[in-house]
């Protein structure tokens, strides 16, 4: 066992459901993942598999009225389900910071960059104006801004994608948080800019021994970047170990067949591997059953378990369903193995 | 040796910056700036650039919608940027687009037939039943349901959307497809799909594609060979073994070590380079552009392979390679 105090979040068996036509729907679904300090854990999937909702739970930023949270988010033995909204302003942003994908999106048009990253600091701590200033001056150097005096009295339009990015990371980190949330961060970036946040990241945790939770679907950022790697299809979590096994032994059929969808290999004449059928909405997403089955329908009813559950198949290695076991691509694809 | 089917020769797009009192030009953005490629009959051209290189510009130049500064592109002999010849060559029909957005590239107010039955309208004269036969064929080339023909584009996945782009620009039966970056918007297993669709087209009837990406790894699977674009002017073309494999100009190389590699284990070697190739790129300005930052002229290194290196660089360069053999 860890050290309970290297222990910065702890979700159990977190289900959020979104309100469809007057009907709720769990968006994720039974999701258990646990946030180590000085970690990187990765959330792996494609769209619509629930990433960005576990996300908006855990800083509380969903529509209340039209969202069920149950479950437990333990942050240093505080539960943030239900915690009320003065409490959790004091935790969010303070210590849990989020970066969000869009940069333009997430900053205020109207408002100076220095601005804006200040004024997290006048929400969540005491010191004063100039205080602040030397604050955000000392953010902009440790996210590598070129001239940082310069840009605190710039508006976002006049900073380029690359640099917006830094300037949200640098909202994020300013009160030192413990847990930082990046959702998608390089998504809209190109790919040399991509390397560089991507650097600067991990930098910032290496400084602040923080734990942060990186939301991607690029395998690639994954590969570079994370320690812990949970997989997620259809609002559950389908694989869950560190890294390196997730890459060099990857058992979950869903793992398996995205690794192999990769445009990686040298030769060219062969096609890319299509996983058959499409991701479920949230509405038609099955309930019962393993919710990978409709997408590799060649492997028997008999392989699945009635009631999928993540059975742990060698120490830290969760693998959700028994299917994996006789697991094997379609031969009538040709799709290699 | 294969049949070229498209020229472009030293195209050039700018656009004026006006200012001042009177409003008048003073300046240009040189968004294409003197930007040569061939692409023959039936193969992929990759062109790779990061966002503002003026990638889209020259794919948007080279179908014909954007107006050209100077330069050629010549197409069965004749200079198409002129309007007059174009038509005569029906050059819109043989030279079609599919576009990196597939729901703002769709009218939203019109059904999937007729969406992909306006580019057969506009240049075929068939009977209803014809049309609804030629729609039906190409729905099925890119592996949709027959019903879909009824529907509007909202009522589609991402990933189908774009596979309905795909098929209206078939529709003409094209020469040449401009690709403009169709899978970036895509997840994973559905950019697989719409590239293995892209790729049977292709086979079956012979189209070539000038493939428009800033995915390395994207490219490297579609297309034999590729060009680099920065800053409005190319800094690399050749073979798929030539770019990937001996890369020569830096700022291909650090294109290439920033792009993410699913190789755990060397994770931190990885990093290691990608920082050194940043350093040589950030020190060493002034030996790969000109004072003006602009890429230089392109010199050729081996058969197919063109990098853009001041001459006596490139002696120096050739050195080393030696070198190393």
């Amino acid at each position: 066992m860890e050290k309970q105090s290297d222990l910065l979040l702890d979700i159990q068996h977190l289900h959020t459901a979104y309100r469809l036509n007057g009907k709720f729907y769990d968006a994720a679904d039974d999701v258990n993942i646990t946030l180590k300090r000085d970690e990187i854990l990765s959330v792996v999937g494609e769209s619509g598999c629930g990433k960005s909702t576990i996300a908006a739970s855990i800083i509380g930023l969903y529509d209340h009225k039209n969202t069920k949270v149950t479950g437990d988010i333990l942050y240093n033995e505080l539960n943030l389900v239900g915690l009320n909204e003065s409490l959790f302003d004091k935790i969010r942003g303070n210590k849990i910071g989020m970066i969000f994908q869009d940069p333009l999106a997430s900053l205020n048009p109207l408002m100076r960059v220095g601005d804006q990253v200040a004024e997290t600091l006048y929400y969540h701590t005491d010191m004063n104006e100039k205080e602040r200033h030397e604050r955000v001056i000392e953010l902009f150097n440790q996210v590598g801004m070129p001239k940082p005096e310069e840009t605190y009295s710039m508006y976002p339009f006049e900073l380029s994608g690359g640099l917006r990015q830094r300037i949200v990371i640098a909202m994020a980190i300013a009160c030192k948080p413990e847990v930082i949330i990046a959702d998608e961060p390089t998504t809209a970036l190109d790919v040399t800019i991509q390397a560089q946040i991507l650097d600067l990241l991990e930098d910032i945790q290496k400084q602040s021994h923080s734990g942060i939770i990186l939301i991607t679907h690029d395998l690639g950022v994954v590969a570079e970047t994370a320690d812990e790697v949970a997989v997620m299809y259809a609002g559950q979590v389908v694989e869950k170990a560190d890294v390196k096994t997730i890459f060099n032994n990857p058992l979950h059929p869903y793992t398996r067949s995205l690794l192999n969808s990769m445009p990686q290999s040298d030769d060219t004449d062969e096609d890319l591997h299509v996983i058959h059928g499409t991701v479920p909405s949230l509405v038609n997403m099955p309930r019962e059953g393993d919710r990978f089955a409709d997408r590799i329908p060649w492997i028997p009813a008999s392989a699945h378990e009635k009631e999928p559950v993540m059975h742990e198949v060698e120490p830290g290695h969760w693998v959700r369903c028994t299917c994996w076991k006789t697991f094997h691509f379609d031969d009538s694809e040709a799709s290699g193995e | 040796m294969a049949k070229e089917i498209i020229q472009v020769k030293d195209l050039k797009v700018h656009y004026p910056i006006r200012s001042g009192f009177w409003n008048r030009i003073t300046d240009y953005v040189r968004a294409v700036d003197g930007v040569n490629i061939t692409i023959n009959e039936g193969e992929t051209y990759g062109l790779i650039g990061e966002s503002g290189s003026g990638k889209s510009t020259t794919g948007k130049a080279i179908v014909g919608v954007e107006p050209v500064t100077s330069g050629e592109i010549i197409y069965h002999d004749v200079d198409i940027t002129k309007s007059k010849n174009r038509r005569k060559l029906n050059y819109n029909k043989d030279v079609q687009m599919i576009f990196q957005d597939s729901m703002s590239s769709l009218n939203p107010r019109k059904r999937i037939e007729d969406i992909i039955a306006e580019p057969i309208r506009n240049f075929e004269n068939l009977t209803t039943d014809q049309e609804r036969d030629r729609v039906q064929e190409l729905l099925d080339i890119v592996g949709m349901p027959s019903d879909s023909i009824y529907k509007y584009p909202h009522e589609f996945s991402g990933g189908q959307r774009q596979r309905i782009g795909v098929a209206r620009a078939v529709a003409t039966n094209p020469r040449l497809i401009v690709a403009d970056e169709p899978t970036s918007a895509l997840d994973l297993s559905v950019q697989a799909q719409v590239l293995n669709f892209m790729k049977h087209i292709q086979q079956q009837y012979n189209i070539a594609y000038l493939f428009i990406s800033h995915d390395l790894g994207v490219v490297k699977h579609m297309s034999e060979n590729l060009a680099i674009m920065h800053r409005g002017r190319l800094v690399e073309i050749g073979s798929r073994e030539d770019i990937y494999n001996h890369p020569m100009h830096i700022y291909t190389k650090r294109l290439l070590s920033a792009i993410p590699v699913v190789d755990v284990e060397h994770r931190a070697e990885n990093k290691k380079h990608r920082e050194e190739v940043e350093q040589e790129f950030q020190n060493d300005q002034s030996k790969w552009y000109d004072q003006e930052g602009r890429v230089f002229p392109l010199q050729q290194v081996s058969g197919k392979h063109w990098v853009a290196l001041p001459k006596d660089e490139l002696e120096r360069e050739e050195l080393k390679e030696e070198g190393r053999n």
